[in-house]
């Protein structure tokens, strides 16, 4: 694979080579994550700003590919844009994109090997110091500990970062990566991703996994072990909101269907005597799992804002793991393959409805 | 004891097929369970499964969706999708134990009266040897 080096920390390298794209009218504006005051997604067009940038930064405050979607879903760019979005990010723009509510037109993907973000909570206080120290584990989210997926496939560039200090590496994935680049990055190097290296990380990751799920022991748990850990949900839909796949308008959660009025609460009344608020919270989470199982990338957004600490993401992506298997499916993975519900083969599940 | 509980079943029916099926059974006076509430609807595939998740949690004891055969929908392929949301939703019953057996998803067709009537006797003797459904009587559940 071709790949470009630079003698700087990724995100200096990455500032480079944008500020060098952006001179050269190959991009008019980057949307990344920024640094000024605070951590957040930004789309700038303004040279002078490039300096906030921050793009690989152990922080998501908020889905990157959800808030890319929410500026490209009625219309792409009208000019290119240079994007630098994590993993898991750049595969729920792909989900949203499937869903027709991201448009790839005119974006040039730019991603890195990611190491999981700090929990939100984490980084409240002290926050460059505790960005500065994100070393391995200590207070990053557990969907990231869990996370497999954390080598980028969509990219047209993408950086291993593992390089050690002041020396990064940008390998170049796509036909249009190289188009890119033409003209203005001449030293280009022929390398291999240290695939070695990687695999050990997956395999940690693979351990971590393993041993969370069989503390979790889902089989087990039925309608009583969902309430040991979703009984202390508030309702509040938080979850829904920050997850990138949850993409509904009008949550049908929230709609007029699920208003406990009196005609839903006397027949609960009479059916078992008792009544418990905020109802319908079970409903909610397995319902939906229903909804986003499919197409969950397992970001841990859902987690992470939980005001009552509900490992949401944890149990989201137990159950993604399993439906996403029975379809052979693997969210962001390829644009031309449907959502599995929103398509169908023949032969197939041919047991079922025989009976 | 076991043995006289009748379970509460919903039966959703496509009106194209096993609604008409049912109504055969019955004027050929056809056995069919006695407590089986049957919600006519315009094709299987326009059983949400929230439907199902929603009935389940209020306590239903059993409920089976049945539609068109393969290759006969009247809108083509309603049923497929229908029983990919069927796979996807037993998947996900599955992985936390929430009685999957509870729900099925059955083909039979508008001359069948028969197979409605054994389909849904069967069913229900299932249902019987797994018991009520415990949510039924539980309180503070959702
Ligand atoms: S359910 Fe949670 S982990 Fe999965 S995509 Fe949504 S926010 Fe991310
Ligand atoms: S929970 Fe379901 S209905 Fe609500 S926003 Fe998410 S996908 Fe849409
Ligand atoms: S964010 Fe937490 S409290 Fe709010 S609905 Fe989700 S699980 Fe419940
Ligand atoms: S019309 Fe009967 S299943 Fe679609």
């Amino acid at each position: 694979m071709k790949a470009l080096k630079i003698a700087k920390s990724p995100d200096d390298a990455i500032k480079e080579l944008l500020s060098s794209l952006f001179e050269n009218q190959k991009i008019k504006g980057v949307f990344s994550l920024f640094y000024d005051q605070d951590y957040f997604y930004g789309l700038v067009t303004d040279k002078e700003l490039f300096n906030k940038l921050t793009p690989t930064a152990p922080v998501m405050p908020a889905n990157g590919g959800k808030m890319l979607s929410r500026l490209t879903m009625i219309e792409p760019p009208a000019v290119p844009i240079a994007v630098v979005l994590k993993p898991c990010e750049l595969r729920a723009f792909y989900e949203l994109s499937k869903l027709e509510q991201a448009n790839l037109e005119n974006l040039i993907f730019i991603s890195f090997v990611c190491a999981g973000v700090l929990s939100l909570k984490e980084i409240k206080n002290n926050i460059e110091e505790k960005v500065a120290n994100a070393n391995q584990k200590q207070g990053l989210r557990e969907c990231c500990q869990l996370c497999e997926n954390f080598v980028p496939e969509n990219a047209d560039l993408i950086l291993p970062l593992i390089d050690g200090d002041n020396k990064t590496t940008i390998f170049i994935k796509t036909e249009r990566g190289e188009e890119l680049l033409q003209g203005i990055e001449n030293n280009l190097v022929e390398e291999d991703f240290d695939s070695a290296k990687l695999s050990s990380i997956k395999e940690e990751r693979s351990r971590y996994r393993e041993k969370t799920w069989q503390n979790l022991k889902t089989e087990n748990l039925g309608i009583p072990g969902l309430i040991d850990i979703f009984g202390r949900c508030i309702n509040c839909h938080a979850c829904g909101r920050a997850c990138p796949i949850c993409y509904c308008n009008l949550c049908y959660f929230d709609s007029a269907d699920n208003d406990s009025g009196p005609r839903v609460y006397e027949a609960e009344l009479e059916r078992r005597g008792a009544l418990r608020a905020p109802s319908g919270t079970i409903f909610y989470h397995i319902g939906r799992m229903i909804h986003v199982s499919l197409s969950c990338v397992g970001c841990g957004m859902c987690s992470d804002v939980c005001p009552v600490s509900i490992p949401v993401g944890t149990i989201f992506t137990r159950v993604a793991e399993e439906t996403q298997r029975l379809f052979n499916y693997v969210p962001g993975r390829n644009l031309e393959e449907k959502i599995p519900i929103s398509t169908f083969e023949i032969k197939e599940f041919e047991e079922l409805g025989e009976a | 004891m076991a043995q006289t509980f009748e379970p509460n079943l919903i039966g959703f029916l496509c009106n194209w097929c096993s609604y008409a099926a049912a109504d055969l059974a019955g004027s050929n006076k056809l056995e069919v369970p006695a407590n089986l509430a049957t919600i006519r609807v315009m094709c299987s595939s326009r059983v949400d499964p929230i439907f199902i998740l929603n009935a389940y949690l209020r306590g239903i004891d059993g409920v089976i969706i049945a539609g068109c055969h393969p290759g006969d929908c009247h809108y083509q392929t309603g049923n497929y999708y229908a029983r990919r949301r069927f796979a996807l939703l037993s998947k996900i019953l599955k992985t936390f134990n929430l009685d999957p057996h509870r729900f099925r998803l059955s083909w039979i067709s508008a001359s069948e009266g028969q197979r409605f009537s054994q389909v849904t006797k069967e069913f229900a003797e299932s249902i019987q040897k797994a018991g009520p459904n415990p949510l039924r009587k539980k309180p503070f559940i959702d």
